[in-house]
């Protein structure tokens, strides 16, 4: 089981939050204006890498605040959490 | 000592050192990717063909899941291929000349809500439709099929009813792999392992012409990917994104017991699914791990998780003990049906988006890609599985209605 730092909480364990995904994925500015694979790759496809992934977690049996962690997908160690709306500090490998 | 040591068997399969050139090579050899070089051999006559596996035949999702063969999907397109592969497993401890245990003893999905009762009804009835067989039990009937199975009232979550197919079953899975991996080595397919593909060989039009791999550089006039939860990790290389995200999927096994268990059960409700194998193991499969993840390894809490549902079926299994557990990683796409067919790269073909659910396929998913790469346009059983679909919107939506919670 992971142990998450929430922001706002402190650490706990995995089985209080959900996951939601890679992080940063911005809702297109001008839906109408894509094509339908872009429209596609916007709804379907996500990053899926080996390494390093910055990737959104709710709190909800805590605070039910949303924030973003960067974890490594195979060794599962946690290098940042920050808040939503923030960036990952500049780092290399990181699917952002 | 040495002296005193049985020989060797004789191997199954050659280990040759990869030739320079292949019309196809084939990445991933675990079942689907071991049954597509036989079925290019056997049903195409391509035998110049090598099968690469960066670590040992058949040790990925192919060494991890839990046997579970079936055909009942609810969506028409799902239940074709399943029910192909279903004919071709009843037919392959024959052709293969091997026996691997292919045991029809039903698969039960109980169903312990009002919904899910509706669900499984209108799946027996689109199964029945389409030429699968299913049945459905009330729970007395079930407790007939199964004895073991607490039926009583009096739990939090009651069976009231099961979907029994009495063709599905259980076979022993490293042994459909030998024998796959066997018979596409006497049709001349090179089998190499501890071979990884670092890279693709493309030309000036972009045409991929061959891979890098940890053994130098092989020329491919096609190449197929066959790597499961891995299949990113080689599209990426090429800037190709794929809707696929690789989670960790566990399954466990309990000490060897006397035979108990006659079937295999499912319960999406309470999410477990429990068979025996033939050496006496239960055989309990659970859910996915929410996170993206290639660690081939689970949380606990999904362990524990389980085991509360298997008890709550199975009383009987409280003084079992775990002997181990294990992760695979599965490739999961958003309607939770594979990706099968060309890609936008000429000549790279794909077969990922198994999931949760891929060892049942194995020889229909061989069958269809075989033809798919031979010609070079998706086979009638693929092409509903198309890339494109995520382009079209023409999903095969299984979330929920594949008999089983992913």
């Amino acid at each position: 089981m992971l142990l998450i730092a929430c922001p706002w909480c402190g650490e706990r364990d995995e089985t209080e939050f959900h996951y939601g995904g890679q992080a940063h994925v911005a809702y297109p500015p001008d839906p109408e204006a894509l094509t339908d694979a872009e429209w596609g790759e916007y709804l379907f496809v996500r990053a899926n890498p080996k390494g390093e992934f910055a990737e959104r977690w709710v709190h909800g049996a805590g605070c039910r605040r949303w924030f973003n962690v960067v974890r490594h997908t195979v060794t599962h160690d946690i290098t940042a959490v920050y808040a939503a709306g923030q960036q990952p500090e500049d780092r290399n490998g990181v699917t952002a | 000592m040495p002296d005193q040591l049985p020989e060797h068997p004789d191997w199954l399969w050659r280990t040759p050192d990869p030739k320079p050139s292949y019309d196809v090579v084939v990445v991933g050899a675990g079942g689907h990717g071991l049954a597509t070089a036989y079925y290019l051999a056997r049903n195409h006559g391509i035998t110049n063909v090598a099968v690469l596996e960066r670590g040992w035949l058949a040790g990925g999702n192919m060494a991890r899941n839990t046997t579970i063969i079936r055909s009942n999907y609810l969506c028409e397109e799902s239940a074709a291929i399943y029910e192909h592969a279903l004919k071709l497993w009843e037919g392959l401890p024959e052709e293969l000349e091997y026996d691997f245990l292919f045991s029809q003893r039903g698969v039960l999905n109980l169903a312990h809500t009002l919904q899910d009762v509706r669900e499984g009804t209108r799946r027996v009835g689109a199964n029945r439709l389409g030429g699968v067989d299913a049945e459905w039990l009330d729970p007395d009937e079930v407790r007939a099929f199964c004895p073991i199975v607490n039926t009583s009232p009096n739990v939090r979550y009651p069976v009231l009813g099961a979907t029994l197919q009495p063709r599905a079953g259980i076979a022993k899975h490293d042994h459909v792999a030998w024998a796959l991996a066997r018979k596409a080595d006497a049709y001349g397919v090179d089998l190499i392992q501890n071979c990884e593909v670092t890279g693709f060989v493309q030309d000036r039009d972009g045409r991929v012409v061959g891979v890098e791999t940890t053994r130098g550089r092989i020329a491919a006039g096609r190449v197929a990917l066959a790597a499961a939860g891995h299949t990113s990790t080689l599209t990426d290389l090429l800037g190709l994104r794929l809707p696929i995200q690789s989670h960790p999927l566990q399954a466990l096994v309990s000490e060897l017991l006397e035979p108990v268990h006659p079937t295999v059960v499912m319960s999406n409700h309470v999410h477990v699914y429990v068979s025996q194998a033939h050496k006496g193991e239960l055989v309990m499969g659970a859910g996915i791990d929410s996170y993206n993840g290639y660690g081939q390894r689970g949380s606990f809490h999904q362990i524990e998780h389980q085991m509360a549902a298997a008890l709550e079926l199975f009383p009987i299994f409280a003084r079992a003990h775990v002997l181990r557990t294990w992760g695979g990683i599965v490739d999961v796409t958003p309607d939770a049906s594979p990706i099968i067919g060309p890609t936008p790269v000429a000549n790279l073909f794909v077969n990922c988006g198994w999931g949760t659910g891929g060892f049942k396929a194995t020889p229909a998913s061989g069958w269809v890609y075989a033809d798919t790469i031979a010609h070079g346009r998706p086979h009638p059983l693929a092409a509903p599985f198309a890339l494109e679909r995520f382009t079209t919107g023409a999903l095969i939506d299984e979330h929920g209605a594949a008999a089983v919670a992913h």
